[in-house]
């Protein structure tokens, strides 16, 4: 616990600083842009109309997908730029995290301030024309300072919404205090989760109480309360934000991982060999499915690990199965011709979707293969994680077994397992590789139609890292270099109730395990149990 | 008596088809303090309000010392005419010192200056000094409206446009903010133009009422005039009631007297 804690603590710095500066700037942003709107919206009813709906629809929309949703609008953006203009912009983390959070923050500031505004007395708006103001001494000299109480209030609630909602960059690739809360849930970490909803919601009620008390002092017109305000926002802001300003220049290589405890520890192995080489690293985690691949091929990272079923079905849009050689090599060339990604090889291990059931419950049932699960089916409730029943893998599966479950829930992962584990369903979509499946003894279900791909792990490069000599000579002898049981094990380590460590103690170990010079491609046996290939991206 | 001060040439506004002031002219000569007397809706206040523009005429023309009022921003016009209505309007968020200085401010004063005319003003108003640093909300309500008048004459204007400026205060104050306000009126050789729904206020203050029923003048004389009778009936008849009060003011006064 107490390490944990430690750990939590030791990470606390390079969060917190990303999270200040990613929500300070939506804040200033949105300020910037609602205050002139909320001028203009008080003197227009058309306006005010227009942009109160428009700010109340943005807020309508879930925080993290509006998060996701910037994400491939920036991306077509900068593609659009990359064309046009010669060079294109980061489409992941920062931008389209400040983009969503901004919008985010808009309403509380516009609606405040456009109620602000306009609740000033007529007869001082009368006197102030009377007196011979123009419109924008009028605004600066009377409006705003009678109004500024009211926005005030709007800036706190959108400063205590941003700071919150801005956990939820982390899935997009910015770092924020979310990385414990994401990473957390993922290893069960409960003392991570612990920790990144204490300082988010800690982080929010300072800047509320500091913001609270420049309303007051503004309200009650006391310059004392207006200084400790601001001092105490500014002070903690430069405290908050000091660890940015001591990163170095330099370009480091950027590791990605998606949102799963297999993809941090991998992530963490790759960066550990890199630094060995003395290059500077960082890890974009937690990355969304779809995401990180467009973000390789866009070269905002680097490097990442993703799987060649996914490859093949999701990128290439392919639906057969001529293999597993096959579909590396077809991926090879593949994706080399159409964004240049360089597919380094296979680590050695696959990592499958497949249909896996408590071992008790496939004995009385008597199921070995889906076809043997298919006529029992209907009787049956399957769990899912949350994108499997929405991947072609899935509906392949389906059509070629013809599956129709009683009932289908989705789960995060981690607690799809436990809803196997207390029975409350009794098939789940599970990873060969995960470590809960063999230490829990699940049977994995074979696929005798081969109804979905393979899933090695395979090194992806970066078309602008592609020729990066070093860089690619640091990271071949990955390949072929990971076991299934190697993986499973650390996989395990990461994800047990008990005795976990984190996937930066879990890289290490799996680093020892590594086999040196081993052979270029090589592909590690085929699990014991690997018909049922399905997979998770 | 000069050139004419004020001159509105056929000014008129309606409001959605119906006419608050139809085609109305009127001069007003330096130095006069002329009322404009009338019930609520009788199109006083819109008349008032187009001489320094706060509602834009719909037709005719506003002439103010001889220049057209169009041939500058309304603004500018704005600050060379004092302003005070019914509600004050003092800023609530400056003390009244600074609410005083809005004027100079305006006018671009430098601070020696502007505080050298603060000194004066509060003289002026018959307010103590020691007032100056309070908020609107610390004072009473003669207090108030002596603070909105001196700030609409800070910038020392030519001319004072008042808009009901006594009609919330209790009537001694009334009566005695009045008197002060005529006797500075005179000091300064100001022209004022008055708007009130209160006839003794316009008999007493003024030496010209103008009074207005449906956005037209039905009458226009000296209170002397007036009294006098005149040939309107709806003037005739609103003369008749400050003559009867008084008059019964004067027998009770006398009857007591006799008892």
């Amino acid at each position: 616990m107490h390490e944990r804690f430690a750990a939590a603590a030791a990470l606390l710095p390079a969060y917190l600083s990303q999270h200040v500066l990613l929500s300070l700037s939506a804040l200033i942003l949105g300020f910037a842009i609602s205050l002139p709107l909320a001028v203009a919206a008080t003197r227009n009813a058309s306006i005010r109309w227009v942009s109160l709906f428009v700010a109340s629809l943005i807020q309508t929309i879930p925080s993290l997908a509006l998060l996701a949703l910037f994400y491939p609008l920036l991306l077509a953006l900068s593609v659009l730029s990359q064309r046009w203009l010669g060079h294109g912009f980061q489409a992941l983390g920062f931008a389209p995290s400040l983009m969503a959070l901004t919008l985010y923050s808009m309403l509380p500031i516009l609606r405040n301030s456009v109620a602000g505004l306009m609740g000033v007395d007529p007869a001082v708006v009368e006197a102030a024309k009377g007196m011979g103001m123009t419109s924008l001494q009028r605004l600066l000299w009377v409006e705003a300072p009678l109004a500024a109480p009211v926005i005030m209030a709007g800036a706190r609630t959108a400063a205590v919404w941003t700071i919150g909602a801005a956990t939820l960059a982390t899935p997009v690739g910015q770092t924020s205090l979310g990385n414990y809360i994401f990473s957390g849930l993922q290893t069960e970490n409960w003392v991570f989760v612990l920790f990144g909803c204490a300082a988010a919601a800690g982080l929010a009620l300072a800047t509320d109480q500091l913001l609270g008390l420049i309303e007051v002092g503004l309200a009650k017109r006391s310059r004392w309360r207006i200084w400790a305000g601001a001092i105490g926002l500014i002070a903690g802001a430069a405290v908050a934000l000091s660890p940015l300003i001591a990163a170095p220049g330099e370009r480091a290589y950027v590791v990605g991982a998606k949102n799963f405890s297999e993809q941090s520890i991998l992530a963490e192995l790759i960066a550990r060999r890199l630094e060995a080489s003395g290059a500077r690293v960082t890890v974009k985690e937690d990355l969304g499915s779809a995401t990180a691949y467009r973000a390789l091929a866009a070269g905002e990272i680097d490097v990442y690990v993703d799987y060649s079923g996914t490859l093949w079905t999701n990128v290439l849009h392919r639906t057969d199965n001529p293999g597993r050689a096959a579909v590396l090599t077809g991926l090879t060339s593949g994706l080399r011709r159409r964004d240049g990604v360089l597919v380094l090889g296979s680590l050695g291990f696959e990592n499958a979707y497949a249909l896996a059931m408590r071992p008790d419950r496939a004995r009385a049932l008597r199921i070995a293969t889906i076809a043997d699960l298919a006529p029992r089916s209907p009787d049956l409730v399957m769990g899912s994680d949350l994108e499997f029943l929405s991947r072609p893998e899935w509906a392949a599966l389906r059509a070629a077994y013809q599956l129709k479950f009683r009932r289908l829930v989705s789960y995060q992962p981690t607690f799809m397992y436990r809803a196997l584990e207390s029975s409350e369903v009794d098939v789940i979509s599970a990873f060969s590789s995960d470590g809960r499946v063999a230490a829990e003894h699940l049977v994995l279900l074979a696929d005798p139609k081969n109804a979905i791909p393979p899933y090695d792990a395979v090194l992806l490069v970066s078309p602008r890292r592609a020729s990066d000599r070093r860089f690619v000579a640091t990271l071949r002898p990955l390949v072929g270099a990971i076991s299934l049981s190697a993986m499973q094990a650390a996989n395990l380590s990461v994800d047990r109730d008990r005795d976990k460590v984190s996937p930066a103690a879990a890289a290490e170990v799996l680093a020892r395990s590594i086999r040196p010079g081993a052979p270029l491609h090589s592909l590690a046996p085929a699990p014991p149990n690997g018909g049922a290939r399905a997979r998770r991206d | 008596m000069t050139a004419p001060e004020i001159e509105l040439r056929g000014v008129a506004k309606s409001y959605g088809g119906v006419a608050a002031v139809k085609p109305l002219s009127l001069t007003i000569d330096t130095g006069a303090f002329v009322a404009l007397l009338g019930g609520s809706g009788c199109g006083k206040t819109t008349t008032l309000k187009m001489i320094n523009g706060l509602i834009a005429p719909d037709a005719g023309e506003v002439v103010i010392a001889g220049r057209s009022a169009t041939d500058e921003p309304p603004h500018r016009l704005r600050r060379r005419i004092g302003y005070v209505f019914q509600e004050v309007g003092l800023f609530p968020h400056m003390s009244v010192a600074e609410n005083i200085a809005v004027g100079p401010r305006l006018a671009g004063w430098d601070k020696a200056r502007t505080a050298r005319r603060a000194g004066e003003l509060f003289d002026l108003v018959a307010l103590s000094p020691e007032i100056a640093p309070r908020f609107p909300a610390q004072l009473s309500g003669g207090q108030r409206q002596r603070v909105g008048v001196a700030r609409a004459l800070a910038a020392g204007p030519a001319i004072m446009l008042m808009d009901e400026p006594f009609g919330a205060l209790d009537p001694l104050i009334r009566d005695a903010l009045g008197a002060d306000y005529r006797a500075l009126h005179d000091r300064l050789s100001l022209t004022t133009v008055m708007v009130t729904h209160d006839v003794m206020e316009a008999l007493l203050l003024a030496d010209r009422v103008v009074i207005l029923d449906a956005g037209e003048v039905i009458a226009d004389g000296t209170p002397t005039d007036l009294l006098a009778g005149h040939g309107d009936p709806r003037a005739t008849a609103l003369m008749e009631t400050p003559l009867r009060q008084a008059r019964r003011v004067q027998a009770l006064a006398g009857g007591g007297r006799d008892a």
